[in-house]
């Protein structure tokens, strides 16, 4: 198997004031409506978009959004929209949807329909993220009892999956969910379903699922590789225990990535921008984080507690440049300095699948285009190889497009062929 | 509303009740404090049902102890999640909640009285809550009814402060109405500097707020104000005036619901009130049972 290296864009609105850490209480939930600009939302939308699109002109094997509620750092509640667009405007790199939060969506349902869309209108390129949802997203914004999301989320993926799979009209009697006809028209291309991604925080309880249903498990997390590496230990350990093979390609992660020239130059040109990343968008109300009957008990117990006592609440460290390179949190500087510190990581967590953050907080485009093609010209390619043959036959989990899809960017100039406009209204 | 889930048992005094295990037909295994009035209830006396709110019942509870005190039998049902038995997943929604407090009361037998033993309710927040649907199933059943701040109304007014969202050391504020006292109750004294206290405390929280989430998260509403006209018994509301966590405003909202309802406002009393002013509640909902 290759390395698969996916392009992410968390879309944060890049104009949160220098006191908002001071003068508001939360980036998400309850985040201040005046900060929000619908016109220069315009810009902001297609200039993200365009990254995408970019990313995959760079050759990256995928592209990826994902769904937060009220969130500042994340403006797509619908990320679903965004690989509508994508895929219209894209036919080579993996559409990452990572993901729906299955268990907020009336019926369930709509997500196996939608998914379905994208995998069609991309012809195969859907790679299908399934998370429980945060607390934020799914208890404070949308409303979901915490001791019961779980259940309900176990109850929407089985839904789902059932509706990609089973080819007959069939009633589904859930806690939940009733409905007396489930028909999933569309259907997905890949059969019998896409690439499934779960992404966690640190909930242990998914591990096993993941190995369950063989699904990629993928730790989302902010805090680098470094801090990554126990929770990961802990899931390669459960993946001995429960005797399932070792690839790489049940596990990704994601990472934030900085390429410059030289790593005077990475500080230089992104300093500024990790740092509105860390010290503004992650200025999340504690409050929020764990809604009692979130987490289960088991993974109270496995977990660590310091950020719920006072004094820490109060102490909220500010990070510097150099907290976040030595801390593993950015992986920033040349290309040579990068690759090295990419392959430590890739194999010290032994991921198939690299969320790639290149661009974050409020990086402007330039920047943001000149690291992507830095490490896509310079890092990508020495880093694909590194698991060589060992996993060769090994599955990937990877989409499988089709190979005569429609390649949209050749056909956009047919898509405008009249030779004239049609004057005056049509009726 | 919290903390008080404390295991502090290590340094309660000699406890002022017998405690029971029961088990529900619905396999629901909970204990059941037994306050009997001294020398024993006799044939005649009044059982008053008694359900806690959302922090569970004290090791001390000076408002049970007032009402045996007063020559009344108090059944208290530990809910599921507030006790080590488990079993709090076989219970999901309203109706399982009010349910199973029906189902406790039939296995301690508060149903099979000769028809002179009165059975009362009492309860309070999230246990004023559960009484309240309880005596909307079946007011046939229930004498009369106190219900302490209960929660269950929503007044688009008078907003309930999220608890779900606060941090414990942000919970004394909104309880009592001195927060100072708050806090010495709520934390127990217990030290949340040693991890292993801080751990037992994060699982007790989850399990037990989690469990209260099931009807008070995210609006403490399930739709009572539709069934309250079935509520044709006797109740006595009992309200601190410095409730910050269910302002007064609520008092006036629940008279309205109910059929047969009196309002007594407390002063001094936040949300806590059971504890803040045992006495002045004692003496009220003891008038009001026992009149």
């Amino acid at each position: 198997m290759t390395v698969k290296f996916c392009w992410f864009n968390l879309m944060p609105w890049p104009d949160l004031p220098d006191d908002f850490k001071t003068e508001h209480r939360s980036v998400w939930v309850d985040i201040d409506g005046s900060l929000f600009d619908p016109e220069r939302a315009n810009g902001v939308y297609h200039e993200y978009m365009d990254q995408l699109e970019f990313a995959d002109e760079l050759g990256f094997d995928g592209i990826g959004v994902n769904e937060h509620h009220q969130n500042a750092y994340g403006i797509m509640p619908s990320p679903n929209i965004i690989a509508a667009g994508l895929a219209r405007r894209t036919s080579q790199a993996a559409i990452c949807v990572i993901g729906n939060s299955i268990a907020l969506y009336n019926p369930p349902h709509r997500v196996a329909e939608e998914f379905a869309m994208l995998d069609c209108l991309s012809g195969g390129r859907l790679v299908a993220g399934f998370p429980v949802g945060t607390p934020m997203d799914t208890n404070f914004t949308y409303g979901q009892i915490p001791a019961l999301t779980r259940e309900k989320y176990y109850e929407a993926h089985d839904l789902i999956m059932e509706a990609w799979t089973n080819p007959d009209v069939f009633a589904f009697d859930g806690k939940y969910t009733q409905l007396r006809y489930v028909n999933c028209w569309p259907k997905p291309i890949q059969q019998p379903h896409p690439p499934i991604y779960i992404p966690g925080g640190g909930s242990i309880e998914t591990w096993d699922f993941c190995l369950e249903h063989e699904y990629n498990y993928s730790y989302l997390s902010f805090n680098g590789y470094l801090a990554g590496q126990t929770l990961m230990d802990g899931y390669w350990n459960r993946v001995a225990e429960m005797e399932k093979s070792m690839t790489p390609g049940r596990a990704g992660f994601a990472q934030i990535i900085c390429t410059a020239a030289t790593n005077a130059e990475a500080e230089e040109l992104y300093s500024e921008h990790m740092l509105y990343f860390f010290n503004r968008c992650l200025h999340v109300f504690p409050g929020f984080a764990d809604p009692p009957g979130y987490r289960t008990v088991k993974t109270i117990q496995a977990g660590k507690l310091d950020q719920f006592r006072k004094e820490n609440q109060a102490l909220f460290k500010r990070l510097t440049w150099k907290d976040l390179v030595e801390g593993g949190y950015v992986i920033a500087g040349s290309p040579d300095t990068v690759r090295e510190r990419m392959e430590d990581m890739i194999k010290r967590l032994r991921v198939g699948t690299v969320f790639c953050l290149l661009h974050m907080g409020n990086m402007p485009d330039w920047k943001t285009r000149y690291s992507s093609q830095l490490f896509a010209e310079k890092v990508m390619p020495g880093l694909r190889g590194i698991w060589g043959d060992e996993f060769a036959d090994a599955e990937d989990w990877w989409c499988k497009p089709m190979d005569e899809r429609v390649r949209p960017e050749d056909t956009m100039a047919d898509a405008r062929r009249y030779p004239e406009a049609p004057k005056g209204p049509v009726a | 509303m919290s903390a008080t889930e404390l295991d502090s048992t290590d340094a309660a005094p000699a406890p002022a009740f017998d405690e029971v295990i029961v088990t529900t037909r619905r396999s629901v295994t909970a204990p059941v404090r037994v306050y009997e009035p001294a020398g024993g209830a006799s044939a005649g006396t009044a059982t008053v049902l008694a359900l806690h709110g959302a922090g569970g019942w004290l090791p001390g509870e000076p408002v049970l102890d007032g009402l045996v005190e007063a020559g009344l039998r108090v059944v208290a049902p530990v809910w599921p999640a507030w006790s080590e038995h488990g079993d709090e997943d076989r219970l999901s929604d309203m109706a399982d909640f009010a349910l199973h407090g029906w189902d406790v009361a039939t296995e301690m037998g508060l149903l099979e009285g000769d028809g002179n033993s009165e059975l009362h309710l009492l309860g309070h927040s999230m246990g004023g809550m559960i009484a309240a649907e309880m005596a909307a199933l079946a007011p046939q059943s229930v004498a009369r009814m106190a219900l302490l701040c209960p929660a269950g109304i929503w007044l688009g007014d008078h907003p309930i402060p999220d608890i779900f969202a606060m941090l414990p050391y942000q919970l004394a504020e909104v309880l009592f109405a001195d927060p100072n006292v708050g806090e010495e109750v709520l934390t127990g004294g217990a030290d949340f500097s040693d991890n292993e206290t801080l751990t037992r405390f994060m699982v007790a929280r989850a399990r037990q707020q989690g469990m209260a989430g099931k009807i008070l998260f995210p609006i403490p509403n399930r739709r009572f104000s539709e069934r309250a006209y079935r509520v044709t018994v006797p109740t006595l509301l009992v309200w601190g005036r410095q409730d910050r966590l269910i302002p007064p405003a609520y008092a006036d909202a629940w008279q309205a619901a109910l059929p047969e309802a009196s309002v007594e406002l407390v002063d001094g009393a936040g949300h806590m009130l059971p504890y803040e002013q045992p006495a002045a509640v004692v003496a009220a909902v003891t008038a009001h049972l026992q009149g």
